[in-house]
């Protein structure tokens, strides 16, 4: 029966883009949850739905579109941040939203575009990732994975820290960049498999399941990778023998990891703080001792 | 003894937003010298160091780091910055170890860490008294062991000049002692320290020179006031009101 799965070349395609996703959206989402910017992921991917439109008016590939489109929705949302920041929030909704009303636009106008088209984008569909989305994906995902573990250290110190880390020297701007071109690349790489509304989730719940039981940056990233990738072969394999969408799939499986993370790290950081604690530290009231009669003063 | 100047600020003004936050400061910092730069809230002097190392953009004088104008001054390596800060934390657990760090990537340009760089994080990470720590989250210390992981972080680099922007805001007086202590073995190695203070405290014996800050311009520079606080300051503004209990609050709009 396993067997089986793995001749369909359509499930071939889709086993290997899956382990590719599961291994760059949390390889990347860690630096945007570093940051404190955990929802950029969602707001890119509404911006690439414009590409995606775009696409299919032009009956060019949406893939590529879809990434290009993204890339220039987040070199603009990166400069908002950077230069405009009182309009920092409202200037990214307007990017999100025109993004999305954008794209549904751009799909009604063209002739090929339909909403079966559109689903399988918003919603992700393994069984149509081609041969050449399959190259695409291997190709891209090298580029994240290349990044975002060559460059680790200068992207942690940034996103831990990015006065600190100008005031090292490093090209803060240039790598707040990398990071956001390299976050719309993982989103438009992710998009066949889990589709647009839901690659953040992907992005982001790993790590934050990651992080219920580790206290370094370095297990975080590793911990967030294995279980991303655990959730998308999970994810397919089961949309294959189940009639079950994937996106959905894989996003609840990553979800009922972090649920199954936290009931464990809870009794654990509880027993680790009893290891901590000293007899000393234990609190006790100081009574203080019983006045003498001499103190009482009489009139 | 006169040597040469590690920072040096001339007329230099700034604004933030349309409000004027530097109005024409100078301010020189030679080497071994340990200056405190001491105002209210909002006499400019957090952004007096922040324009030093180039975070804020000026409207007006100049300024040179180790001489060479800021604008072309390239060897970080040789400033420890600790900005101000109540935690190290980020949205992701990390350890002492790998926070201190980041603070070496100023001479590990390419981020490939040698022995010697790994030597010398350890060094910082001991030097504020955090050695056996080094693989706990920050997540899990003391508001005053955030700011010796920050001042770890800056030392890590081995700079010749440390720039602190209120190290001690938040920190208990253990950790006051401690940091008092960390500055004092950086000042006898030869270090040059600028460092923005609410008042002295246990780093009063330290400090050599003391830069009065008000309203963007410098209006005290010499010796450090003695142990009086902060509000015998020359320039200190009252500036909170005294509500007595028996008077009644007079809003202005029954009158």
């Amino acid at each position: 029966m396993i067997t089986e799965m793995l001749q369909a070349p359509f499930m071939q395609r889709a086993l290997i883009a899956a382990v590719l996703v599961g291994i760059t959206a949390p390889a990347i989402g860690i630096y945007l949850v570093q940051r404190r910017q955990a929802l950029m992921g969602d707001g890119i991917g509404h911006i690439a739905m414009t590409g995606v439109g775009l696409g299919f008016l032009l009956n060019t590939s949406p893939v590529w579109m879809a990434m290009a489109v993204a890339i220039v929705g987040v070199v603009a949302m990166e400069l908002v941040r950077s230069y405009g920041k009182m309009l920092g929030d409202l200037a990214l909704a307007m990017l999100f939203y025109g993004g999305m009303a954008g794209g549904l636009m751009l799909m009604s106008l063209s002739a090929t575009g339909t909403n079966a088209n559109l689903l399988s984008y918003l919603f992700g569909s393994l069984s149509t990732v081609s041969n050449a989305d399959v190259t695409a994906i291997v190709v891209l995902a090298a580029l994240v994975i290349l990044v975002t573990v060559g460059l680790r250290r200068q992207l942690f110190a940034v996103s831990q820290d990015e006065e600190f880390a100008r005031v090292t020297g490093l090209p803060v701007r240039a790598l707040n960049l990398l990071i956001a071109i390299t976050a719309a690349v993982t989103v438009t790489v992710a998009m066949r498999v889990v589709g647009l509304l839901l690659v953040s989730a992907l992005m982001v719940v790993p790590v934050a399941a990651a992080q219920q039981i580790s206290k370094s940056f370095a297990v975080t990233f590793t911990l967030a990778v294995v279980i991303g990738t655990s959730v998308t072969l999970a994810g397919t394999v089961t949309s294959y023998y189940q009639d079950v969408p994937p996106g959905a799939t894989i996003v609840l499986g990553a979800i009922a990891v972090f649920i199954v993370l936290t009931a464990i790290a809870t009794p654990l950081a509880r027993r680790r703080a009893r290891a901590v604690e000293t007899p000393e530290a234990s609190c006790a009231l100081e009574v203080p001792s019983a006045r003498t009669p001499g103190d009482s003063v009489k009139a | 003894m006169e040597t040469e100047p590690v920072i040096s600020l001339r007329a230099v003004t700034a604004t933030l937003g349309s409000r004027p936050v530097l109005r024409g400061i100078d301010l020189t910092v030679r080497r071994g010298e340990v200056v405190a730069l001491l105002g209210a809230n909002g006499s400019g002097k957090s952004t007096a160091v922040r324009a030093a190392i180039g975070q804020v953009p000026l409207t007006g004088g100049e300024i040179e780091l180790f001489g060479t104008p800021r604008a072309r001054f390239r060897s970080w390596s040789r400033i420890g910055y600790v900005p101000q800060r109540t935690t190290a934390a980020g949205g992701v657990p990390a350890t002492i170890r790998e926070i201190v760090a980041s603070g070496r990537l100023s001479r590990a340009k390419l981020g490939i860490l040698t022995r010697a760089d790994r030597a010398a994080i350890t060094r910082a990470i001991e030097t504020v008294g955090l050695g056996d720590r080094a693989g706990d989250s920050v997540n899990a210390l003391s508001g005053g062991q955030h700011q010796r992981v920050l001042i770890a972080r800056a030392l890590a680099s081995e700079p010749e000049l440390l720039i602190m922007d209120e190290p001690m805001a938040g920190v208990d007086l253990a950790s006051q002692e401690i940091l008092a202590e960390t500055l004092r073995a950086q000042v006898a190695g030869g270090a040059t320290v600028l460092l923005v203070l609410h008042e002295l405290g246990a780093l009063e014996p330290l400090i050599d020179r003391a830069v009065v800050l008000r309203d963007g311009c410098v209006t005290h520079d010499g010796p450090p006031p003695q142990s009086l606080g902060q509000h015998a300051l020359p320039g200190h503004d009252h500036v909170h009101p005294h509500t007595s209990s028996t008077e009644p609050i007079r809003t202005g709009l029954l009158t």
